[in-house]
């Protein structure tokens, strides 16, 4: 049964192959059928692999179905290594995914004609067979191709609506800013192969504390480390996130908050062995998580577009997880992950159905008592908040306690740090529900209201995801732990642990006092010069568009702009030609068709050649 | 029986001088009657030398020579005229000049 998992990639690809080549030709119904049911079927044989896989005792298991190429001692195989961690993502993948495109099925979430619902499917299947590859791949070659193949579809779902060449230039600019990273993490692999001569995971990171002949485990480990944050939108790489949600909403929930900004997390949990090698990496990567995340919860603590709160909730709680990867909570991380992806997706999807209801508002200023209006949003909202926030029992509360708590061990420092980004999460999370569902109505929904006015389509993955929410983490960490080395220093139950349960209840009180019940007045704060300097700055996200723009965008376009008729290079040739001509004129003066002159020109030419050879002798 | 021998310098000089009137006229003259004349003489001046050397060494490298220039004089003249024909038949004259299109 095992052996059959390489057929979890295949459903999705000959979805996307079918809808592809009939683009335009299948009626809505049919393209939807089939976009959802290739990856329904990839999540049917994902659990049950999964199933046999802990049936079995969970040994990994690799299958490889032929050599890829093979080039000298170099023969990497299309074929899949599945361990725990590589189960977890296929679920994440394909159960979150199917659900996604479920949801996505029903017009009002896309809302499109017939060719852009078949276009639209087939990027999303072909994402989804991307990131299994990616997360299913034995050795790096493959997992780089689902890495670039998950980018791609994130550059072709982000312009989907091409028409508007803001969206163009949003899905421009996150190709571009991930192309850095991904760059860095090409340059790592040739690293990696030049000195053990193989891209394969498991034998590579066996062989890694051997001896290196080029480079070192530090150099490696912070090259990859480079493709995670270009990937996963962290510091200095995290400004092409929030202008991905130029995309549909059910597209930002399924890449740019459930699985491709992870990838980045996956990548370095895979390649773990050699972060251990080189402990100044692993400092880096918490270093990495904890700035960002309080960067980002500090930006979407004053934003007013609800997608883009939900990004900057995103690239924070990929901080935690890089958090927990830098302090060796490599289980915790995954367990984030994993729980991440039903919350934030549920997010998302809520968020979509208000944002349709509502016009294609986007602003949370403009909408506000739309709890009674809009009850299966309510709920999603409502529940999903309490996740992110990590309300006491829910998902997120079991998988960020964890990382907070190791975090503590390796460093105080790190564990405030991650503390201060819950309690600001808990407020941006909880301030999002209160003005968007609570107080009075600022703009009036267009949909039937009430529980009917939900398609069943919709509503059900809703439901599902909420239930996910809450209940995932209720059986502990997912069975990673035998992919990962043993944690060390135990977890005491003490002060600490009660602090970092009951921060995030305080802010969320704190949220509740302030945009609801309006006792506490922060105006007055707010108003202050010093107040709106910060929400200004905060606001751009720590000027980071501002900075990027100044120091390479414009020094970029003025060159370009300079060298507009690319004169630094044509210069070269057309020198070349000029010089060329200059001389063709000078020599043709001599052709006077004289017959004459030709004769005492090669008795002159004589003359001199005797002359010189006698010269010489 | 005294044979009378020329000394080689005196062939060799009288040879360099016709070799110079040769070149001389080919470079100023423009009739190509006379172009074609000179060209003779120049060929027959490196004959003339040739003869010079091989009776000097007595080798019959220089008469074997000699016999070669012949037959490429031969063949030179027979080129020649039919150009000087052709020359004739295109411009009415025999002037170089006349056929100096062929410039740069």
């Amino acid at each position: 049964m095992l052996d059959l998992v390489w057929l979890v990639p295949i459903f999705p690809l000959a979805g996307f192959l079918i809808l592809f080549t009939t683009i335009g030709k299948l009626p809505q119904p049919i393209a939807a059928a089939v976009g959802a049911g290739s990856v329904g079927l990839a999540a049917v044989v994902a659990f049950s692999a999964g199933y046999v896989f802990l049936a079995d005792g969970m040994s990994p298991l690799t299958v490889t179905l032929y050599t890829w190429m093979n080039v000298g001692d170099f023969s990497p195989g299309l074929s899949f290594y599945v361990d725990g961690l590589t189960l977890i993502m296929m679920f994440v993948i394909t159960g979150v995914g199917f659900l996604i495109h479920v949801y996505s099925t029903t017009n009002r979430a896309v809302f499109i004609d017939d060719e852009h619902h078949s276009r639209f499917f087939a990027y999303m299947n072909l994402f989804v067979c991307a990131m299994l590859l990616l997360v299913m791949g034995d050795n790096l070659l493959l997992l780089y191709m689902g890495w670039e193949g998950v980018g791609l579809c994130s550059y072709l779902l982000i312009g989907f609506w091409h028409d508007d060449p803001a969206n163009g230039a949003a899905a421009r600019k996150a190709f571009v800013v991930t192309r850095i990273g991904d760059t860095a993490m090409a340059l790592g692999l040739f690293l990696l192969f030049l000195n053990f001569r193989t891209l394969e995971i498991q034998p590579l990171m066996a062989k890694a504390s051997g001896t290196w002949v080029l480079g070192s485990p530090t150099l490696a480990a912070f090259l990859i480390l480079g493709g995670a944050v270009g990937k996963s939108a962290q510091l200095p790489l995290q400004t092409w996130l929030p202008d991905a949600m130029a995309g549909p909403t059910p597209v930002s929930a399924l890449i740019h908050a459930a699985t491709m900004v992870t990838a980045g997390v996956y990548l370095i949990a895979r390649t773990h062995e050699l972060f251990l090698l080189a402990p100044v990496a692993q400092t880096a990567v918490a270093l990495v998580g904890v700035i960002t995340l309080l960067m980002a919860a500090c930006t979407a603590l004053v934003q007013t577009d609800i997608k883009r709160i939900l990004a900057f909730s995103t690239i924070s709680q990929i901080g935690y997880m890089f958090l927990a990867l830098g302090v060796s909570a490599w289980s915790s991380g995954i367990f984030h992950l994993m729980t991440h992806a039903f919350f934030k997706a549920l997010l998302f999807l809520g968020a979509g159905a208000v944002i349709f209801s509502l016009h294609h508002e986007h602003n949370i200023l403009k909408m506000g008592g739309l709890r009674k209006r809009l009850p299966v949003a309510f709920w999603s909202f409502l529940i999903g908040s309490a996740a992110l926030a990590a309300f006491p029992f829910t998902s997120g509360f079991y998988s960020k306690e964890p990382i907070l708590m190791q975090a503590f061990e390796v460093s105080p420092w790190l564990w405030a740090g991650g503390l201060l980004g819950a309690f600001i999460t808990a407020i941006y999370s909880f301030r999002l529900v209160f003005i968007v569902f609570f107080g009075e109505m600022r703009t009036e929904p267009i949909e039937p209201t009430g529980l009917s006015g939900t398609p069943w389509a919709m509503a059900i993955p809703l439901l599902i995801l909420c239930v996910l929410a809450i209940t995932g983490g209720w059986w502990g960490e997912p069975q990673v732990a035998a992919v990962f080395p043993e944690v060390s220093g135990e977890h005491h139950a003490g002060a600490t642990a009660y602090i970092t349960s009951g921060v995030p209840l305080v802010g969320i009180v704190l949220a509740y006092l302030i945009f609801l019940d309006g006792r506490l007045k922060v105006t007055a704060l707010t108003e202050s010069s010093l107040g709106k300097v910060l929400h200004d700055f905060w606001f751009s996200h720590w000027a980071m568009d501002w900075l990027y723009n100044a120091l390479f965008v414009s020094p970029f376009k003025w060159v370009t702009a300079f060298n507009k008729k690319d004169i630094l290079v044509d210069s070269i040739y057309d020198g070349t030609a000029a010089t060329a001509a200059y001389v063709h004129t000078l020599l043709s003066q001599t052709q006077t068709g004289v017959l004459r002159f030709y004769a005492a020109s090669m008795a002159l030419g004589l003359v001199v050649l005797v002359a010189v050879v006698l010269g010489l002798t | 029986m005294e044979a009378v021998s020329v000394p080689l310098e005196h062939g060799l000089v009288l040879a360099a001088l016709l070799f110079s009137l040769g070149l001389i006229g080919v470079m100023v003259r423009r009739n190509l009657l006379f172009i074609l004349m000179s060209l003779e003489i120049m060929l027959n001046s490196t004959a003339l030398a040739f003869i010079m050397v091989g009776a000097r060494w007595a080798k019959p490298d220089g008469q074997v020579m000699f016999m070669l220039i012949l037959t490429v004089a031969a063949a030179e003249v027979a080129v020649g005229l039919g150009l000087l024909l052709q020359l004739h038949h295109r411009f009415r004259s025999l002037d170089t000049n006349a056929a100096s299109h062929l410039r740069g």
